[in-house]
Parts: structure tokens; C-alpha cells; sequence
């Protein structure tokens, strides 16, 4: 036995039952995300039974089974069921039923016993709607200008036909509402702001105040013409597509019309091979990510939360990375090192340890109500008292976090400098260069995969984070993503919407919590993902340059 | 091997070298241009004195060795000469370095410029993490060289007198770590060349270095001492003998005594150095 500890034997097991743990971990919290956000875009079949509880009515029930639990006959009495006898296991499936608009709860639990035989019914439909959630139910005519065009069977075909005929003109509608729309009123804008500053400019004479008026209304009628005439052809994209409408009925009967404009995808889940399925999957996935959110972000895609993630933590570590860099730059090789210097290392690295709540809020007294209204002052005074930067943006978000994650940097960076032998820089100073030759020819590209792996932790850490920001400039749903066609492009005044906060949004803010829990794990898979993309690009740059500089073990 | 080994075995490869070469002609100080005056050169690390009044004279385009046991501050004068001694924060010092007459310790004094003049090789093979072309462009860029033709004629030149170039003609543009120490050490003399110095100050340079590598490095101090004038500092005291004209004995921070090497190692006036050399002491 003591051999056995002399050999270091437990010490090795010990070592290994660490990483292994760690392992189990990390594989076992990243698969769970992923096997539930990654299942949430398979189309499940739509199954329909009859639901009689003792002493109630029958209900025909049609959905989604989402999820399947057994609990005792007494828990399930406490939670409301019926029951004969309290004193057997019971089974119990929440099915999703859709049908917001005409049930008003679409999860809902029913006791395996009081089913009856579930089977799946062919022509069973599934829309993905653009208001209320999913329908589940059955298609029974096509109509186009009020006239029935195509009944039962047919009816289907006819349908999707004329759904792939309009989806062109559903798009056009979007993109006249989301960008057309959005650049003259950009524009509009401009307009007026400028007929702002002329009013409040005294110097300039009455006659070319008079002639710039005249020229400003010019340029500002032409635009509302613009608008209009936008709004006409959205209009009439409208009409045309409010000819077509389906009528469609669910299982206990009620009837929904719609018009083509109101579904985003039709499917027939119960028809579908797994080749169809898989398709579809790949689509609804597509969807999602490259989409816009619907119905209180519970519905849709999370493109903008994607791109407001990436360009906030892009223009962090383009302000962390110099202004750490330097910092460390100064600390390890110029400073005189004393106690002064001890105390400032010792207070950057306890940086790191505040909550990150209080960076958001120093960020929201500092950075948005002090710098940012003192630029609204000076710079856009014409606006006021609309903020410009006087509110929650990009920009000050990821000053926020370029400040949180500053003591990362310049940590890593210092270790860097000093892991540089110091006969390296002897050597550049014996040829004559001097010292800050020597740290810009020699030391600095030396350090430079330590500045990239403090930029790694730097990434890691300011992706991931969700509290300061939602003091600084997150919000729910943003209307326009910060970069656009619009001069100057990048908006860094901008609100956005951040993968975290919208995991917060979706799985505790929401009114449909059941709907939008999928939600949450396909969005925080994909944060975990954008992340690791994040990550992996910084690796492979400082692998490279590691390979440059790389030097035998000596 | 131990060291001892080590240079044991350079002393056999190079004995042979060096009896073709025949002994060394018989010099006098008096007779020589002195390129650096050392005058009551004091030299204190915090409380702790390391040298104490050095003073001597190194003649120009001549080999002069630093012997003497560890700690004996041998390399620490060295390093006063081209005032690296100022990287270490505790350091004073008191007495003078004249260079050309010049005082190196002058706040006037221009301390890049004193180091391209007075070059530098360390103990152990300091390359950079380059090619080797860039290595030994290195001086070179700094002092703004761009054009590629000059460059490339210099590192030929600095590579051809440091012995290397037919080694690694065909691979400048790899990196220099892959050289072997020897090669390296070489590099880094090629590389202080580059830039045309005065005198170059060797750190017991072949100490780190198989005994084939250090009579290479032995071997070039003969050719080079043609153009510069070469301090070295060196525990070996067979490699004094064989490579330099002047040779100084150092004990505790002082100068016991300085001498041309033959009379040094054949006759010397002071007890101390006679039972160093003969390995009574050290």
C-alpha cells in the first residue's frame, strides 16, 4: 500500500478523475443544449385522439406529443386529473396544440388513461403562423377572391401552389417595410434635422435662409412622395395577396380563415418521409437563425441577437486589445516596479473580480448618461431631446465590456512580456537599437500570442455575459440591426438584441414560457457556437503566428 | 560530459590548429594604439563592490582575454564597455571607460550608438526568433537600411567572416533556430558584424559550445581580429592562451595583472596569477 502511494499511483488517478470530470461536464451541459435546441426544428407527427375524462365531455385533441412524464396517482389527482383510483403510477403527455387564437392554452398535460387510441391522421395540417403561434387542424378549401377554388383532397395542392406563388410577393413586402421603408425615413430624417439646425442658426442672412428652406422642403417632399409611393405598392402587394385565403378547421370543429400573408410555412408533418423531414429541417433551422423574431421573440429567427452579439464583442476587442496592450506595455517595461506599481497590478487583477452588474452600471452613469449626453450636447444638439448617444448603444456596451475584460489582457499580455528571455532583448540592445526599438522590433511581435490568447479569454468572457449590458444598451427587440446601407453603415448609437439577454428574454420574460423553451436551448446552442467560432479564429491566429516566432525548447 | 570534458577535448582539437599557426609573436603594450583606456573603473551592485579600480588598456585589432575564476567580475567589466551594466537597476559605478579617448559614461553620450560601435556576443546563442537573413539584417534595419541590394551584400560579407555562410547559404530564409548551437553562435557574431563595430566583446562565447564548435569559433577570432579589436572573457584558460595577445587576470573585483599573453602564461610577475594558471587556485 505505501508503494502504491510512493509511486504517485492515487496522485496520477487523481490528476485524470479531475479531467475526466471536467470532461463530463462540459460534453454533458453541451449536449443537453444541443440535443434540445437541435430537436426542436424536427417536425414531429401530429397525433389525435379522443380525451374523455370520467364525468366530463369528450374533447378530440390534435398536437404535438412534447413531452411524457409518469407520476403517482396522487400527484396527479393534486394537480387536477380525474381519477378513479389514486393509488397507481399514471402516465401523463403534454401535448402541444397549437390553436392559440381559438383554445387558449396550447401545452397542455392529459392522462395516458383517458385516451383514446391515438392515431395519425394523413391530412392533418401544421402552419407556422405569423401571428399566434402554430394551427394544427385540417385544410378545407382554397378560396381565391371569395370564391371556393379547390375542396378536400384537391384542396391541399391548390394551396401550396398558390403559396408558392405569393411568397415572392410576401418577401417584397418585407423588404420594403424593413429596408426601402427604413432608408427614406432615414433620409426624412436627415431632412429634418437639417431644417432643425437652420431654424436655430442666427448667422446666416434672411435670403439664404429663405433659399435653403425652399430647398430643404424641395428634397423633403420628394422623399414623402417616396414614401408614398412605397406604401403604394405595398398596398397593392397587400390586396393582391389578401385575394388568396384558406380555410381550415380544427378537430373540435372551429374555423379559421387565413389569408396567404398570414403563413409563414404550411406542412403536412404526418405525410412527410425522413428525407421530407430532414429537409424541412434544415429549412426551419435556416430559418431561425438567418430570421427576424415574431411574437414577442417566442417565434421566428434570432438573426439580429446573433449580429448584435458578434459586432458588440468585434468592437470590444477592438478597444481592449490596444488599450490593454499599452497598459501592460507600461506596467512591465517602463514603469519603475515598486509598491506603486504592486498596488495598480494588484487592483487590475481584483478588476476582474466585480460583479459584472456594477460595470453596467458604471457603464450607464458613465459611459451613457455623462460622455453620452455631453456628446449629444456638443454634436447633436439639433436632435435633442431625442438621445442620440445619450442612451443605451452599441457602443457603450462594448465599452462596458472592453472595461470588464480589460484585467484579462493586460494580465496575459504581462505574462507575455516577461516569459520574453531576457538575452533576447539583450541581444537587440547590444546592436544598437533602443528600447523601444527593441520592444517594437523584437518583444512585442514575441508577446503577441499572449495578447491573442488574453483577446481568447477576453471574447469568452464578454460574449457570454448578459447583465451589464442589458443597463447599456440591450433590448428585447430592436427594429433595425446597427449596420445597414445608410451612411455612415456601422450605427453605433444603435440599441441591439444579444444572444444572453435574449436566453433571458425568451425563458423568463415571456408570456409563453412552453413555447418558448426550445427556443432557449437553440439560442443558447447557438450562442455557445458563435462563441466558439469567436474563439477559434483568434486560436488559429495566434497559432500562426506561434509558428512564426516559434522557438526551440532551450 | 562534464565540462571539464568538454574542454579538455577542445584543447586537444585545437592544439593541433594551433601549432601550425606557430606561437604568438612576442608584444608590447607600449608599442600599441589603444582603442579602450579602463581608469579606476569601480563598479558596486547595490552595497556589493564588483570591481575595484580596474584599470588597463586594450589595444586596437588585438585579442584581449579576461581570465580568472567565477564571480571574479570579469564579465562584469566586459559589460561596462558597452554599457550594459545600466540594465541592471542596482548598479553604480565610478572610474572611467574611454573609447577613442571618448568617456562612454558622458550623459552626452549617444548609448545605441556606443553599442553599434562597440558590439556584443553572449554566452549563450542569443538568436532572434527570425530567418537567418533577418538576424543578421538586423543592425542593419535598425539603423533604416532598406534596399534589398545592400542588405543582401552585407549579410553575404557578415556571414562569409563569421565563418557560416557556405553552411546556410541555401537556407537564409528558415528560421535561425534551426541551426545547431555552434551555428547559432555564429549567427550572432555574423549579426554583430553586420553593422560594422569597433570592438566586439565576447561573453565566453564557446562555453556553451561542443569542443568541435569552439574551435570554430576559435578559429574566427583570428580573422577577425584583422578588422576589430576583440575583448574576450573566457574560463578556459588553454583558449586565452591559444586565441589572444593581451591576457588579464582577474581576482575579486581587481586586476592582479595584465600582461601580453606569453609573458602572462610563461612568466607572471604576481604569485596569484602563476598559481591560478598553473591550477593551484580557481
Amino acid at each position: 500500500m505505501r508503494d502504491w502511494f510512493k509511486q504517485g499511483t492515487p496522485w496520477i488517478w487523481l490528476n485524470a478523475g479531475a479531467v475526466a470530470l471536467s470532461l463530463v461536464m462540459v460534453i454533458g451541459l453541451v449536449g443537453h443544449i444541443a440535443f434540445n435546441g437541435l430537436q426542436h426544428f424536427w417536425p414531429r407527427d401530429l397525433v389525435a385522439f379522443e380525451y374523455s375524462e370520467p364525468d366530463r365531455d369528450p374533447v378530440q385533441v390534435l398536437g404535438e406529443v412534447d413531452r411524457t412524464e409518469s407520476l403517482t396517482g396522487r400527484a396527479a389527482a393534486e394537480r387536477g386529473f380525474r381519477l378513479e383510483t389514486e393509488d397507481e403510477l399514471v402516465t401523463r403527455h403534454r401535448i402541444k396544440r397549437g390553436n392559440r387564437d381559438v383554445t387558449d392554452r396550447d401545452f397542455v398535460w392529459y392522462l395516458e388513461q383517458h385516451m383514446g387510441a391515438w392515431h395519425y391522421p394523413e391530412d392533418a395540417v401544421r402552419l407556422e403562423r405569423r401571428q399566434w403561434g402554430d394551427f394544427y387542424g385540417f385544410l378545407d378549401e382554397v378560396r381565391v377572391d371569395g370564391e371556393v377554388v379547390a375542396e378536400g383532397e384537391a384542396a391541399w395542392d391548390r394551396f401550396e401552389e398558390l403559396f408558392a406563388e405569393n411568397r415572392p410577393r410576401i418577401q417584397e413586402i418585407g423588404r420594403i417595410e424593413r429596408i426601402e421603408i427604413g432608408n427614406v425615413n432615414a433620409e426624412l430624417e436627415e431632412v429634418r434635422l437639417a431644417q432643425r439646425r437652420l431654424a436655430a442658426d442666427e448667422t446666416i442672412t434672411q435670403e439664404a435662409r429663405t433659399e435653403r428652406e425652399a430647398a430643404l422642403q424641395i428634397q423633403r417632399d420628394e422623399l414623402e412622395e417616396q414614401y408614398a409611393e412605397l406604401e403604394d405598392r405595398r398596398n397593392e402587394l397587400l390586396e393582391r395577396i389578401a385575394r388568396y385565403q384558406v380555410v381550415l378547421s380544427t378537430i373540435e370543429g372551429h374555423e379559421v380563415t387565413h389569408g396567404m400573408g398570414d403563413i409563414v410555412k404550411p406542412s403536412r408533418p404526418n405525410q412527410m418521409s425522413v428525407v421530407d423531414k430532414s429537409i424541412f429541417y434544415v429549412g426551419e433551422f435556416w430559418d431561425f437563425v438567418s430570421g427576424y423574431p415574431r411574437e414577442a421573440n417566442t417565434e421566428g429567427g434570432i438573426l439580429p441577437a446573433i449580429f448584435g452579439t458578434v459586432l458588440m464583442t468585434l468592437i470590444m476587442a477592438v478597444f481592449v486589445t490596444p488599450f490593454g496592450v499599452l497598459a501592460a506595455i507600461y506596467l512591465s517595461e517602463y514603469a519603475k516596479q515598486g509598491p506603486l506599481v504592486r498596488m495598480i497590478r494588484i487592483s487590475v487583477n481584483n478588476l476582474a473580480g466585480v460583479p459584472s452588474i456594477v460595470f453596467g452600471v458604471f457603464g450607464l452613469g458613465f459611459f451613457v448618461y455623462l460622455l453620452g449626453g455631453a456628446i449629444d450636447e456638443l454634436f447633436f444638439a439639433e436632435r435633442l431631446p431625442a438621445p442620440t448617444l445619450g442612451k443605451g448603444a452599441v457602443l457603450w456596451a462594448s465599452l462596458t465590456l472592453a472595461l470588464l475584460t480589460l484585467p484579462v489582457v493586460i494580465v496575459s499580455t504581462e505574462e507575455g512580456l516577461s516569459r520574453i528571455p531576457g538575452s533576447i532583448r539583450h541581444g537587440s540592445l547590444a546592436l544598437g537599437a533602443t528600447k523601444a526599438e527593441m520592444l517594437w522590433r523584437t518583444v512585442l511581435p514575441l508577446a503577441t500570442p499572449a495578447m491573442i490568447t488574453g483577446l481568447i479569454l477576453a471574447v469568452a468572457r464578454a460574449a457570454g455575459e448578459v447583465a451589464p449590458l442589458m443597463l447599456v444598451g440591450v433590448v428585447k427587440l430592436a427594429p433595425q440591426l446597427p449596420i445597414d446601407g445608410n451612411f455612415p453603415f456601422i450605427h453605433v448609437d444603435r440599441s441591439f438584441m444579444h444572444l444572453g439577454f435574449h436566453i433571458y428574454d425568451v425563458g423568463f420574460q415571456s408570456p409563453n414560457v412552453e413555447a418558448g423553451r426550445p427556443l432557449v436551448y437553440a439560442t443558447a446552442l447557438i450562442l455557445v457556437m458563435v462563441i466558439i467560432v469567436l474563439n477559434l479564429t483568434a486560436v488559429a491566429i495566434r497559432n500562426r503566428l506561434r509558428e512564426k516566432y516559434r522557438a526551440e525548447s532551450d | 560530459m562534464t565540462e571539464q570534458q568538454q574542454n579538455q577535448g577542445a584543447s586537444h582539437g585545437f592544439n593541433a590548429g594551433a601549432r601550425k599557426q606557430g606561437p604568438h609573436a612576442r608584444r608590447d603594450i607600449r608599442s600599441e594604439d589603444i582603442a579602450i583606456e579602463v581608469d579606476k573603473l569601480s563598479l558596486w551592485y547595490g552595497n556589493d563592490q564588483a570591481l575595484k579600480e580596474v584599470s588597463m588598456q586594450i589595444p586596437r585589432k588585438r585579442v584581449t582575454a579576461f581570465i580568472g575564476p567565477s564571480g571574479c567580475g570579469k564579465s562584469t567589466l566586459l559589460r561596462c564597455m558597452n554599457r550594459m551594466n545600466e540594465l541592471i537597476d542596482t548598479c553604480r559605478i565610478s572610474g572611467q571607460i574611454r573609447l577613442d579617448g571618448n568617456d562612454i559614461d558622458d550623459p552626452a553620450m549617444d548609448v545605441p550608438e556606443l553599442r553599434r560601435r562597440v558590439g556584443m556576443v553572449f554566452q549563450k546563442p542569443n538568436p532572434f526568433p527570425k530567418s537567418i537573413y533577418e538576424n543578421v539584417a538586423y543592425g542593419l534595419r535598425l539603423q533604416g537600411v532598406r534596399k534589398r541590394s545592400i542588405l543582401d551584400e552585407v549579410v553575404e560579407k557578415s556571414l562569409r567572416r563569421a565563418a557560416l555562410w557556405d553552411e546556410v547559404k541555401d537556407r537564409l530564409n528558415t528560421n535561425a533556430f534551426g541551426l545547431s548551437g555552434g551555428q547559432q553562435q555564429r549567427l550572432v557574431i555574423a549579426r554583430a558584424i553586420a553593422i560594422e563595430p569597433e570592438v566586439l566583446l565576447l561573453d565566453e562565447p564557446a562555453s556553451a559550445l561542443d569542443p568541435l564548435a569552439t574551435l570554430k569559433i576559435e578559429e574566427l577570432m583570428f580573422e577577425l581580429k584583422e578588422y576589430y579589436t576583440i575583448v574576450i572573457v573566457t574560463h578556459n584558460m588553454q583558449q586565452a592562451a591559444r586565441v589572444s595577445d593581451y591576457t588579464a587576470y582577474m581576482y575579486l573585483g581587481e586586476m592582479i595583472e595584465f600582461n601580453d599573453t606569453d609573458t602572462l602564461f610563461t612568466n607572471a610577475a604576481r604569485k596569484e596569477t602563476e598559481d591560478y594558471i598553473t591550477g593551484r587556485h580557481g
